[in-house]
């Protein structure tokens, strides 16, 4: 019996910055239809592994395989389908300041249409399906008609969550979904994360320092260490994990093989 | 025993005083050794600022000619475009257009101090005319929307930059390119011909007014004098040197904007940047397109 293919295959993923090796050879295999997070201090390359799935940064060495496809060979036009099947929540939201929240929500399913990949809609038909999303993300429909500027920080998540899930894609990425909230909202954005990945059945990578926050999202935990993850197991392992590595950072404890470089 | 001394960096002084300590300290080779060191280093230097500008000269053709290519190419952000041509020829007619109003009144009133010693006011109207629509009317309004415009396009380019928000527009199926920087460089290339065109006009009647109304002469005469010596080919240069004026100060802003990185301080730098560039880039492309147009 031949093993399923991984929704994303990554294999010796290796990226520097001049002399800073930030990836070293990850590998990674996420299955379709499950949630993986990635865990690792600050400065340990968490976004820049997830920037090089969404091929926002060129990696040195290494495959990305999604449906197994290497992504890194694609030219920009052919990476094309494959981004419009991408959903994507970024640290601090990235909302565009220049258009309304409801404008915002259906960026990508007017660009899709303008693509090709999905059915042209009218702004008012736009409008009615941004009042739908932000309904699944728990906020007002009249939301949509406020600037983001005029949002609080959990609202923006909120409101890039509904980007995320707007065009119903099959792989979702989260880069630190909770930094920045307070625990109640981090865990209602947790929360609402989890049930936007399992109705839509996508595939999901976050990224987090935040304990909590990966045994809420994640299927599986796997831990970025000096460019590699030197581990990955259940959720439920977190704290017991039996890698000194991953048992000092899971307890943030001062002393342990991590050294924090304190600038003396 | 190879002694190295690198006099670049210091003031005219400490050369001196350097010098006089290595004719007391030592041979004379000893210290001539070191001069030719320093001067090598300070070739190289230059050198590598030259080879620097020709990069970034060539990265600035690339972006541009990639931002060029698409304006053939669909999707097209046509209201992405109408936002920029609102806020360029727009929102800048009122700075461009007292700017252009007191520079005739200026050029009117510097020439009659002049030509009234020589009994030559009747060349006035011509003076102004010649000046606005060759040069002021171009060059000024370039620089006040170099100032306006371009610092505001850097500005919010680069913060969308340093937001992730230019990433995200990646991730929805959206080029860049296509929907930040085209759209801009189109508007710039279209909206600053007619700010020059309103310039031109706006120009014209402050030399007119000053001319009139301080300076009493007859306004059927300036009038007549003006239209004598107005020239379709002065204006229409005086128009294609606004369009690439145009083009000019929408790339340094989007350029400078797109490559801005490290928060605040970055974007600040950015701005600044695509402002000196811009106005830099418009007083150097000014006089070589003068001098194909109008050196006989």
């Amino acid at each position: 019996m031949t093993e399923p293919t991984p929704k994303i295959r990554i294999r010796g993923l290796k990226k520097a910055f001049g002399p800073k090796v930030v990836l070293d050879g990850v590998d990674l295999d996420v299955m379709g239809g499950t949630s993986f997070v990635v865990i690792g201090g600050s400065g340990t390359g968490k976004s820049v592994l997830l920037r090089c799935i969404l091929g926002l940064i060129t990696p040195d060495a290494g495959s990305i395989e999604i449906d197994g496809v290497d992504v890194t060979t694609l030219t920009p036009r052919q990476r094309e389908p494959y981004m419009a099947r991408i959903g994507m929540l970024f640290q601090n939201g990235a909302l565009f300041d220049s258009l309304s929240v409801w404008e915002n929500v259906t960026f990508g399913l007017t660009a899709a249409a303008r693509m090709g990949h999905g059915p042209r809609l009218t702004r008012a038909q736009s409008r009615a399906r941004a009042g739908e999303l932000l309904e699944q993300v728990g906020m007002d429909p009249a939301v949509g008609a406020l600037s983001p500027a005029e949002l609080s920080g959990g609202m923006q998540k909120r409101v890039g969550l509904a980007r995320a899930i707007a065009a119903r894609p099959e792989i979702l990425f989260f880069d630190e979904p909770t930094t920045g909230l307070d625990p109640i909202m981090g865990a209602v954005i947790d929360g609402l994360i989890a049930d936007c990945v399992r109705k839509l059945g996508s595939t999901a990578i976050a990224i987090t320092h935040d304990m909590a926050s990966a045994q809420r999202i994640g299927d599986r935990v796997g831990m970025l260490y000096e460019g590699r993850l030197i581990w990955q197991g259940l959720p439920s392992t977190l704290f017991d994990s039996g890698n000194p590595v991953v048992d000092q950072f899971t307890h943030g404890r001062r002393e342990g093989p991590i050294k924090v470089d304190v600038g003396k | 025993m190879r002694f190295r001394f690198d006099v670049g960096g210091l003031p005219r002084y400490g050369r001196d005083r350097l010098g006089r300590a290595c004719r007391v300290a030592g041979p004379l080779s000893l210290c001539a050794g070191g001069m030719v060191n320093g001067i090598l280093d300070f070739v190289a230097g230059l050198g590598r600022a030259v080879l620097d500008m020709v990069r970034m000269a060539g990265k600035v053709a690339l972006f541009g000619a990639v931002a060029l290519s698409h304006v053939v190419r669909p999707p097209f952000y046509w209201r992405t475009l109408w936002g920029s041509l609102v806020e360029i020829g727009y929102f800048s007619l009122p700075v461009v257009a007292l700017t252009a109003l007191f520079s005739g009144g200026v050029i009117a009133l510097q020439s009659y101090t002049g030509f009234a010693q020589y009994h030559a006011q009747n060349a006035i109207a011509g003076i102004v005319i010649l000046a606005v629509t060759r040069e002021l009317g171009p060059v000024l309004a370039g620089l006040m929307v170099a100032g306006r415009v371009g610092a505001a396009m850097s500005a919010e380019i680069g913060t969308m930059r340093v937001t992730d928000q230019i990433d995200a527009l990646t991730t929805l199926s959206t080029n860049p390119m296509k929907y930040l920087v085209t759209p801009r460089l189109v508007a710039g290339t279209l909206a600053l011909p007619f700010l020059v065109l309103i310039a031109d006009i706006l120009g014209v009647l402050g030399g007119f007014t000053v001319c009139v109304m301080k300076l009493d002469f007859s306004a059927s005469a300036y009038i007549a004098a003006t239209i004598a010596s107005l020239k379709v080919m002065d204006v229409t240069v005086g128009l294609v040197k606004a369009a690439i004026f145009g083009f000019l100060i929408t790339l340094m802003g989007c350029y400078h904007g797109y490559h801005s990185r490290g928060g605040a301080e970055g974007v600040g730098a950015a701005t600044t940047a695509a402002v000196v560039a811009a106005s830099i880039l418009l007083l150097t492309f000014d006089y070589l397109l003068t001098d194909v147009f109008f050196s006989q």
